[in-house]
């Protein structure tokens, strides 16, 4: 009773950090390792470009890490960044179902899913009115948030292991799952741009809302103010 | 507008600090141990079990097995050897073994024999599934009696790279891993000369740079560090790719 709630725990501050720097470093290098092979297939195998459903651009060194093509150089940030991304997602799932903030604040209630709230949601968004609704999030941000801490992340992970051939060896129904390694490629190249997708809408609305004060408080913690 | 100034002189930061730390030693030592950590994850997952690369029918074969890296040797004397239908061509194990094997190519066919259609994973993205048929690495290792001291298993091949000979190795797991064999066939015919002929390792738990071709020897080392570059095969001297390539 004596300290006021924090508006964010702190395992949630933690973890929205290191987490934004991993998907940031997975996601530059990334491309530069989109550079080596630059086609997606579907299915197991597949390497003539007959076989691709899709021809991607050279993605150029500004946005790759390192800022030159080099494949051993991606992969290194890869492979050490893919434990950081894994291990402090499992550790943030634990920490926010512990303290119930998966539970209060990320899962949607079934009459939050209704059209007509989701309708209502969409115009106040639309209006720059960021501040309604009963939760801490509204029901558009609930579906962000959970779509990339139930969805894309554990998809960029998931995939990530069927495209290592030893990760593949100890999980093989993994790859049955997505429909052969070359399908996973295909899922892990598609959901990396839905995570550039939510990072610069995330980082739109968090400056058109107030940005000194959410930055602040995704920090310190803030004081906990909004909801009951 | 100055926030955008500001973002830009970030992000210009941001990649050529990544570009300037990916440079130095202890990033270097970093990477390497979360290699290491891959590795040993890769192997817990199994939960005791022995992993296992998935294994295909006929009918998932790639219409064309793709050749990568070296696609000949240019030498005579392996020009010679494919001439004859490498008739004349050996395989010596050495090293810290009991008994060094010199072996013919008739003596790798009377080794019992493993065949498997696998997917081969080369480390660019692309995948191509082959039938591979062959003795089983360990089958070569339990004839010549590898002492306790051997580590690691390096493989020399005939060709050069870019002027230098190329070479790989793997853990004692891995080359006694069922699935590791010394392939003379794809598809049922003897191996191709774009595909390493008369003799290349399947590695299937790692990707494709692993998978030496060309093969001339097999030697068991307690140490890479004095081998060519030090770091146990020709890519990761070469150009700093991850020894450990189950990822």
């Amino acid at each position: 009773m004596s300290r006021p709630r924090k508006r964010h725990a702190l395992s949630t501050r933690l973890w929205h950090w290191v987490n934004a720097l991993a998907v940031i470093l997975l996601f530059m290098s990334g491309l530069n390792i989109s550079n080596a092979h630059p086609r997606l297939y579907w299915g197991q195998a597949g390497f003539a470009r007959a076989e691709a459903w899709l021809e991607l651009p050279r993605f150029p060194g500004w946005a790759t890490i390192p800022n030159y093509y080099s494949l051993s150089g991606a992969r290194d940030w890869h492979v050490l960044f893919s434990l950081v991304l894994g291990f402090s997602l499992l550790a943030f799932m634990v920490a926010a179902l512990i303290n119930r903030h998966m539970q209060r604040d990320i899962f949607a209630r079934a009459r939050e899913w209704s059209p007509g709230n989701i309708w209502r949601d969409i115009v106040e968004h639309l209006r720059f009115n960021f501040d309604h609704g009963g939760g801490k999030y509204n029901i558009l941000q609930k579906i962000a948030y959970s779509g990339v801490i139930l969805v894309l992340l554990p998809l960029m992970i998931l995939t990530g292991i069927v495209m290592s051939p030893g990760g593949e060896a100890a999980l093989p129904f993994l790859t049955d799952l997505f429909g052969g390694r070359q399908s996973a490629r295909s899922i892990h190249f598609l959901a990396a741009w839905g995570l550039c997708l939510f990072f610069f809408v995330h980082v739109a609305l968090v400056l058109v809302s107030a940005p000194i004060r959410q930055l602040r408080d995704m920090i310190t913690g803030g004081r906990d103010d909004a909801a009951a | 507008m100055r926030r955008r100034n500001f973002l830009a002189a970030a992000g210009a930061s941001l990649l050529a600090g990544c570009s300037r730390i990916g440079d130095t030693q202890w990033f270097g030592k970093l990477v390497e141990g979360a290699d290491n950590w891959h590795r040993g994850l890769h192997r817990a997952l199994g939960f005791g079990r022995i992993t296992m690369a998935p294994e295909f029918t006929r009918a998932d074969l790639s219409p064309d097995f793709r050749g990568n890296g070296s696609l000949t040797v240019d030498s005579d004397a392996y020009r010679a050897a494919e001439a004859a239908g490498f008739a004349d061509w050996r395989l010596e194990v050495t090293g810290l073994v009991d008994a060094p094997l010199s072996l013919s190519m008739d003596d790798i066919r009377a080794l019992p024999q493993r065949t498997q259609i696998t997917r081969h994973d080369c480390v660019e993205g692309w995948s191509a599934i082959g039938e591979w048929t062959g003795p089983q690495l360990s089958h070569l290792l339990h004839a010549a009696g590898v002492q306790p001291e051997a580590n690691y298993v390096v493989f020399r091949c005939a060709d050069l790279y870019n002027g230098r000979p190329y070479y790989e190795s793997c853990d004692m797991d891995d080359a006694l891993h069922p699935q590791t064999i010394v392939a003379h066939q794809l598809n049922g015919e003897p191996l191709p000369v774009k595909n390493g002929a008369p003799l290349r390792m399947r590695i299937e738990r790692q990707l494709g740079y692993k998978h030496a071709k060309y093969l001339t020897g097999i030697e068991l080392v307690a140490s890479l560090d004095h081998i060519a570059g030090g770091k146990g095969g020709y890519w990761e001297d070469a150009a700093g790719y991850q020894w450990y390539a189950g990822i």
